[in-house]
């Protein structure tokens, strides 16, 4: 009797574990503007896969036939986003932020642990560094310091002899002379940034094509009201900032994590990639690129993808979860939007019209998606059709990692910039010419 | 025990087998720890405030530590006197009962927000009522036993 009780509790337990480790994502995901969205679940236990870091040695990208690869800059400090200047000259930020938010439950303290596994080691530039190729023959020779002593910056943007720079709790502005290649000073604080807490760090910025406002973008201060909704005042908006008085007002709200940024040329309009919440399966809750409505809500903590009640938010609000704004495209779920550019004809065949998206990759599902750059390709102004592939062989299929992409830039002479923050490299994917 | 006993056909054998100090400090502290978060899971319930489902996961946490040395001590209770009495299996079936759902309910209180519920609420109950039933009979072993 007393054996059958014990081995009937050790079955129940091992039913238990077993349960969620079956909590199996499809092979195939399903993208654009209506995504399957099954229903929420999650076993005991967050399914968990790592990235195993690994140097690339002599790898080198995946890129499409009539494509090249190379290495541009190495060795920095966690490069996460990039900007050409008018000259041809690349600008990369670089850091790590995020440093004070305090883990509040056990459950942090051993994510944290687990999640640094595969992310990089090295220690963060908190800098601007300045790529420069002066005889434009691809090798850019010139790598040095552009401005020292900021504070994780993300978001660049430039506009009219001003450089702008996000840090992870203030917006900066720096003059800029055609051909500089070091700041003259220290810069002139524009505005703070919310930064209390800052879970999700990375304030990712674009301007208007006036230079008038700047848009930047702030995650949310959990992945969904964890740390309390009084955590979540100024967070999971997209802030529009003056360029001159630095005042600002939510330009739209309700977007978890909009980690990257860009203006549509032709129409001016704002675009974002936004990073959706975890913990309710592996095809739950799509990523996705999306035009910014002006005074939209996108649903964050309430509702996904549309007025889909998220149950996990207590006081809920259904008024909120009414109002949610659909997104335009889905990217996959846990993918890890991090970067956003759109094309020019430059870039050409296939990829002149569309949206390059550097994912950083998953931690929350199996099989892993993300670990690469995708194209989502364009045609009247509106995404159409599945991503492509732009560039892979990030990760092998064991899991080692050489590289995680971040930020995507477009170089209007034809090249893609890409920012990768494991092996703290920085790529350009041109078309052989 | 009575007087009219024939004294010499009975012998009176006073057993006792006191679990020990260690042991005991480890069993006891258990029970406040998942009482503890039992009350802070009706807080959390009750308020929506997030800082209540917090505390609760740190003491479940604690629970488990002490939980775990004091079901080691059980286990090597048995071994060591085979054979005697159900109580000694009883209290180390309490006490598995109450360190397994215990690690459960920790997993439960793992999930952000709201997912916490209703299901950290339910186990904590469970928990802690075995909690108090492993702690009842673990420490009467301190009450001496007759044995023939």
């Amino acid at each position: 009797m007393r054996r059958a009780t014990l081995s009937t509790i050790a079955a129940v337990a091992l039913a238990l574990m077993l349960g969620a480790c079956t909590e199996k994502g499809g092979e195939q995901q399903t993208y654009g503007p209506d995504p399957q969205l099954p229903e929420p679940n999650r076993g005991l236990l967050p399914r968990m896969v790592i990235a195993k870091p690994a140097p690339w040695g002599d790898k080198a990208p995946t890129v499409p036939q009539g494509y090249t690869v190379t290495a541009i800059a190495t060795d920095l400090g966690i490069p996460r986003q990039s900007l050409v200047l008018p000259n041809g000259d690349i600008l990369v930020a670089e850091g790590r932020g995020g440093a004070d938010a305090p883990k509040l439950k056990p459950k942090a303290v051993i994510a944290g642990v687990i999640k640094a596994k595969g992310t990089t080691q090295v220690d963060s530039g908190h800098r601007v560094t300045l790529l420069r190729d002066a005889d434009g023959d691809g090798q850019y020779e010139l790598k040095t310091v552009f401005a020292d002593d900021l504070n994780a910056p993300y978001g660049l943007a430039y506009h009219d002899g001003k450089l702008y720079v996000a840090n992870q709790d203030s917006l900066v502005r720096f003059d800029y002379r055609d051909g500089q290649t070091k700041a003259e000073g220290p810069p002139h604080k524009l505005t703070d940034l919310p930064s209390a807490i800052n879970h999700h760090w990375t304030k990712s910025m674009a301007i208007s094509p006036d230079g008038r406002f700047l848009y930047v973008g702030i995650g949310s201060n959990s992945n969904i009201t964890e740390r309390g909704m009084t955590a979540e005042v100024d967070r999971a908006v997209v802030w529009q900032i003056d360029a001159e008085s630095g005042m600002h007002k939510p330009y739209a709200t309700g977007l978890r994590n909009p980690t990257a940024l860009a203006i549509q040329p032709d129409t001016d309009v704002l675009w974002a990639v936004v990073n959706e919440r975890d913990e309710i399966g592996p095809d739950l809750v799509p990523d996705y690129l999306t035009h910014v409505q002006e005074g939209g809500f996108y649903g964050w903590p309430y509702a996904y993808w549309g007025p889909n009640a998220d149950t996990r938010v207590m006081p809920s609000d259904p008024e909120k979860v009414k109002a949610t704004i659909k997104p335009d495209y889905a990217l996959g779920s846990h993918v890890a939007a991090l970067g956003v550019a759109f094309s020019a004809p430059s870039m050409g065949g296939q990829f002149a019209d569309g949206v390059f998206v550097g994912e950083h990759g998953s931690w929350n599902r199996n099989p892993p998606v993300g670990y690469r750059v995708v194209f989502v390709p364009f045609r009247d102004g509106k995404p159409a059709g599945d991503p492509i592939d732009f560039v892979t062989g990030f990760r092998e299929d064991d899991g080692t990692t050489y590289g995680r992409p971040v930020g995507v830039t477009v170089d209007p002479r034809g090249a893609l910039i890409i920012c990768d923050d494991l092996a703290n490299i920085v790529w350009r994917v041109t078309p052989a010419r | 025990m009575s007087a009219t006993m024939d004294r010499r056909a009975q012998v009176h054998v006073y057993s006792v087998h006191a679990i020990h100090p260690f042991h005991a400090v480890m069993l006891a502290a258990t029970l406040p720890l998942f009482l503890g978060a039992l009350l802070s899971d009706w807080a959390y319930w009750r308020t929506h405030e997030i800082q209540w489902a917090n505390f609760s996961s740190w003491l479940i946490a604690g629970a488990l530590v002490f939980g775990a040395v004091a079901l080691l001590f059980a286990v090597f209770g048995l071994f060591a006197r085979r054979g005697r009495g159900g109580r000694r299996s009883l209290y180390l079936l309490l006490l598995l009962a109450m360190w397994v759902l215990g690690f459960i309910n920790a997993l439960a209180h793992a999930k952000d927000a709201w997912a916490v519920m209703p299901m950290g609420l339910l186990l904590s109950v469970i928990v802690a009522l075995l909690a108090i039933a492993a702690t009842w009979v673990g420490f009467s072993t301190l009450r001496s036993e007759m044995v023939s």
